[in-house]
């Protein structure tokens, strides 16, 4: 059998119109990027990052999930308390963060193909994502100080040390998204603007991410703690 | 180079400064080397830590001069304290586990090789790719602080079982700031192995040069990147673990601290928590370590073998199976460490019969190498007698895990040298095989030089006879009732096991010096040594149509094309009986499975 096989010009799924290289059969995965002209953040690469990315936070917050369970059960010293009444409120914000940046997304996704003149459109969706997210981030303190208001500390009760451990550490999340956001911002307000759309997209799949992270989180505390 | 390429330009410009090129680098191979240089740094301390334990086992009343410079308290005058022993034991499984076979065979190799074995001129993230070295040394940094904080470092080895691990000063020297620098070393640890998994996963999936199917890419970028899926599970579950773990250091918690503790006379103000939920979280990252470890040499095994013995493995596809396979397994199999830490019987059987079928695919790996070094004609040189012994330190340390993977021989063998004897042999001897076969064939590509063959064999030939001496009589102790983690064993029943200690300890002592045969051949080889060419070893893959050692941006602006499977040996083209991935040149094959 002979093997010099010429790369077979197919259409690649993720780049329409581009030669790609040679069909794996890996549905879909992109099989090769030969034809690259550049290495940038517009490679399928960063969608690829992504979700490898969140695959981690999912597998964290599994493994802190399987533990609160575990620790229920294990003994019969865990105390109920009520949620705050906020963090449905705050919910609402971080639902409507993410409503505002899809909108944001697509006011940029028309300014990046020159439908849009002004870019000051997708700049004032994309500050308002941000302004979102800090209220979201105050509102979850405001909570920790109620909850410490009742004498509800990290160590009071292994409920309590769960409360703050999951929403503290979807607070760092929430951080680290305000820090992709502020990049977009910032690349979007340079004076010959730097953003690309695949920066766009990656950042709101992580936003998107932590909104849905955070409504399983407080169905989880709302029926444990 | 050979095929048809296309210009590229490079994604971050080629370094000027000193800071930019040699310690703050973007570029994945000298990230690769500094992973390496770490690796090899934690390798001696380890050994260091070994010998001073041998020493100890052997002449547990003997001073060893200058051992008090490192603890005062510890080590009076010499003299090891039995506290102090198990501090050192923990270092050193810590920093071997975690610093050394995960760090050079996955870290340090798949950086520096995996990009240009896909042919791409980096990793998509080299920021990210920079951080994670650089987060994994501070890792390293803060567990060796261990050793200069008042107390020591931990002594409660390096699975820090709770609720030893987590009471804090109270349980013993090193138990209190010790252990937290242990648990916060690792955190970050599992940070810098997260950012390495991202990077070697969207490498392998999008960066692949045109003509690279799945199926055309070698052995090792295959074991890297299960390794990665692999390390993206496992260590995203031990952060979590070092974090609760920290909390209920510092904060005063109770996850994994029952009610009613007394330790030291002294009721411990904690209530409730699971001593077993530590185990949990621990070995659902520990046993799939084992294979973060043992795949990539395994890669590389395959990788040194494929070339020494002129011809492809009897199946490209098979041995790419059975490691997926070991991956998805090794998940499925980590309560085999906890048959008698109390919990369900039933769970017990649960665990022991994935236990016994991950064996399977190990034993299909195994077969096909044997099968496929049948009747060939191999190249004897220091990277394939690294190869081969890889398989024979695998084989024997596997086939004492049939023993232990049924909890009702385990009974017996838990937490003796049996036990010892095994994990020595099967992951941690056999993956530094893997590391070594590596160093040996790839070292006149990294360096431009090649290292000396005769020094390499008196290094092989030293540490595989003496890997033998200590680690087989190991399971003779553990049969003979040799509990593991005591320090002397003068005074007891096991006392006339003395002798087989003694014999252990001039093996370790004599293997561990041979190390320093390799440490000298690196460091003279690598201004010294004779100078490599770009294909040394006549190798087909396509780190071998580069020049040693590569240009900063891997193909001299160009990316390759691939035109045929990795192995393509013993065959009759222009260039020999092998013809590079990247050659054009029509050939004849039966094997091109892709």
């Amino acid at each position: 059998m002979a093997t010099t096989v010429q790369p077979p010009e197919i259409k690649s799924p993720y780049a329409p119109g581009r030669p790609s290289g040679q069909d794996d059969g890996w549905g879909g995965i992109p099989p090769c990027t030969g034809d690259r002209v550049s290495l940038d953040d517009s490679s399928p690469a960063s969608r690829t990052g992504v979700w490898v990315g969140l695959a981690a936070i999912t597998m964290t917050f599994a493994a802190f999930t399987s533990a609160m369970v575990i620790r229920q059960g294990a003994s019969n010293d865990w105390r109920h308390f009520s949620l705050p009444r906020l963090l449905f409120l705050d919910t609402l914000v971080l639902v409507a963060s993410s409503i505002v940046l899809e909108i944001a997304r697509k006011r940029f996704a028309a300014f990046d193909r020159g439908l849009q003149a002004r870019r000051s459109v997708p700049l004032l969706w994309m500050s308002s994502v941000l302004v979102l997210g800090l209220v979201f981030l105050a509102g979850q303190y405001a909570a920790w100080m109620q909850l410490r208001a009742q004498g509800l500390y990290l160590a009071t009760n292994p409920s309590s040390s769960f409360f703050y451990l999951f929403t503290g550490l979807h607070g760092l999340h929430i951080v680290g998204g305000l820090a992709g956001l502020t990049l977009v911002i910032w690349r979007l307000s340079k004076r010959v603007p730097t953003l690309r759309l695949s920066t766009v997209s990656t950042v709101s799949y992580y936003w998107h991410f932590m909104d849905l992270l955070w409504i399983y989180l407080l169905l989880l505390l709302w029926m444990r703690v | 180079m050979h095929g048809s390429s296309q210009q590229i330009v490079h994604h971050h410009a080629p370094p000027t400064g000193f800071i930019r090129k040699y310690v703050f680098s973007l570029d994945h191979k000298v990230i690769g080397e500094q992973y390496y240089a770490l690796a090899l740094v934690a390798v001696y301390i380890g050994l260091v830590l070994s010998w001073i334990m041998r020493i100890h086992l052997a002449w547990p009343n003997a001073a060893i001069p200058g051992l008090q410079f490192l603890s005062k308290t510890g080590a009076p005058g010499g003299l090891l304290t039995p506290e102090y022993y198990l501090q050192l034991m923990t270092m050193h499984g810590t920093i071997m586990v975690f610093f050394v076979l995960t760090t050079a065979p996955f870290a340090g190799f798949g950086n520096y090789f995996l990009p240009i074995q896909v042919g791409a001129e980096d990793m998509p993230f080299p920021h990210i790719n920079m951080m994670s070295f650089w987060v994994t040394f501070v890792a390293f940094c803060v567990a060796v602080a261990a050793f200069f904080v008042p107390q020591g470092p931990p002594l409660s080895g390096w699975t820090a079982y709770a609720p030893l691990s987590a009471l804090g000063a109270v349980a013993g020297p090193g138990q209190g700031t010790g252990q937290v620098l242990w648990a916060v070393s690792i955190g970050i640890f599992c940070i810098g192995q997260l950012l390495g998994s991202l990077n070697f996963i969207s490498t392998t999936l999008d960066m692949r040069c045109k003509g690279m199917s799945l199926m055309r890419l070698p052995i090792t970028v295959w074991a890297w990147f299960i390794t990665s899926c692999i390390g993206l599970t496992a260590f995203a579950v031990l952060m979590p673990a070092c974090i609760l773990l920290i909390l209920d250091h510092i904060a005063g918690t109770s996850f994994f601290i029952p009610s009613g503790l007394v330790v030291n006379d002294q009721l411990q103000p904690h209530a409730g928590g699971s001593t077993l939920l530590w185990q949990h979280l621990f070995w659902f990252f520990g046993h799939p370590e084992v294979y973060i470890a043992i795949v990539p040499a395994m890669g590389v095994v395959s990788h040194v073998l494929i070339t020494s013995m002129r011809r492809p493995l009897l199946s490209h596809r098979v041995i790419i199976y059975s490691m997926i396979a070991i991956g998805f397994l090794s998940y499925m199999v980590y309560g085999h460490h906890m048959f008698l830490s109390g919990m369900n019987p039933f769970s017990s059987i649960a665990f022991s019969f994935p236990t016994l079928a991950i064996t399977v695919p190990a034993t299909i790996i195994v077969l096909i190498w044997i099968g496929s070094l049948y009747g060939s004609k191999l190249r004897i040189n220091t990277a394939s007698l690294f190869a081969l012994g890889f398989i024979s330190m695998f084989v024997s340390g596997g086939i004492s895990g049939f023993f232990l993977a049924q909890p009702s021989i385990d009974i017996m063998l838990h937490a003796t040298y049996f036990v010892v004897g095994h994990f020595h042999l099967v992951m941690a001897v056999a993956a530094l095989f893997g590391i070594f076969a590596g160093t040996y064939f790839w070292f006149g590509k990294v360096t431009g030089r090649m290292m000396n063959e005769t020094l390499g064999k008196i290094h092989f030939w030293v540490t595989f006879v003496g890997a033998y001496c200590i680690f087989m009589p190991f399971h003779y102790l553990g049969m003979a009732g040799n509990v593991r983690r005591y320090q002397a064993f003068v005074d007891d029943f096991m006392g006339p096991l003395m002798p087989v200690h003694k014999f252990i300890t001039i093996a370790a002592l004599i293997t561990g010096a041979a190390q320093l045969v390799f440490l000298y051949n690196l460091i003279h080889s690598r201004f010294w040594g004779k100078p490599a060419p770009q294909n040394p070893w006549e190798g087909t893959s396509l780190e071998w149509t580069i020049p040693s050692p590569p240009p900063f941006d891997n193909f001299g602006g160009k990316i390759p094309v691939v035109y045929h499977d990795p192995y393509q040996y013993g065959i009759e083209a222009s260039t020999g009986d092998f013809v590079m991935q990247d050659s054009p040149e029509s050939i004849n094959s039966v094997r091109d499975e892709s």
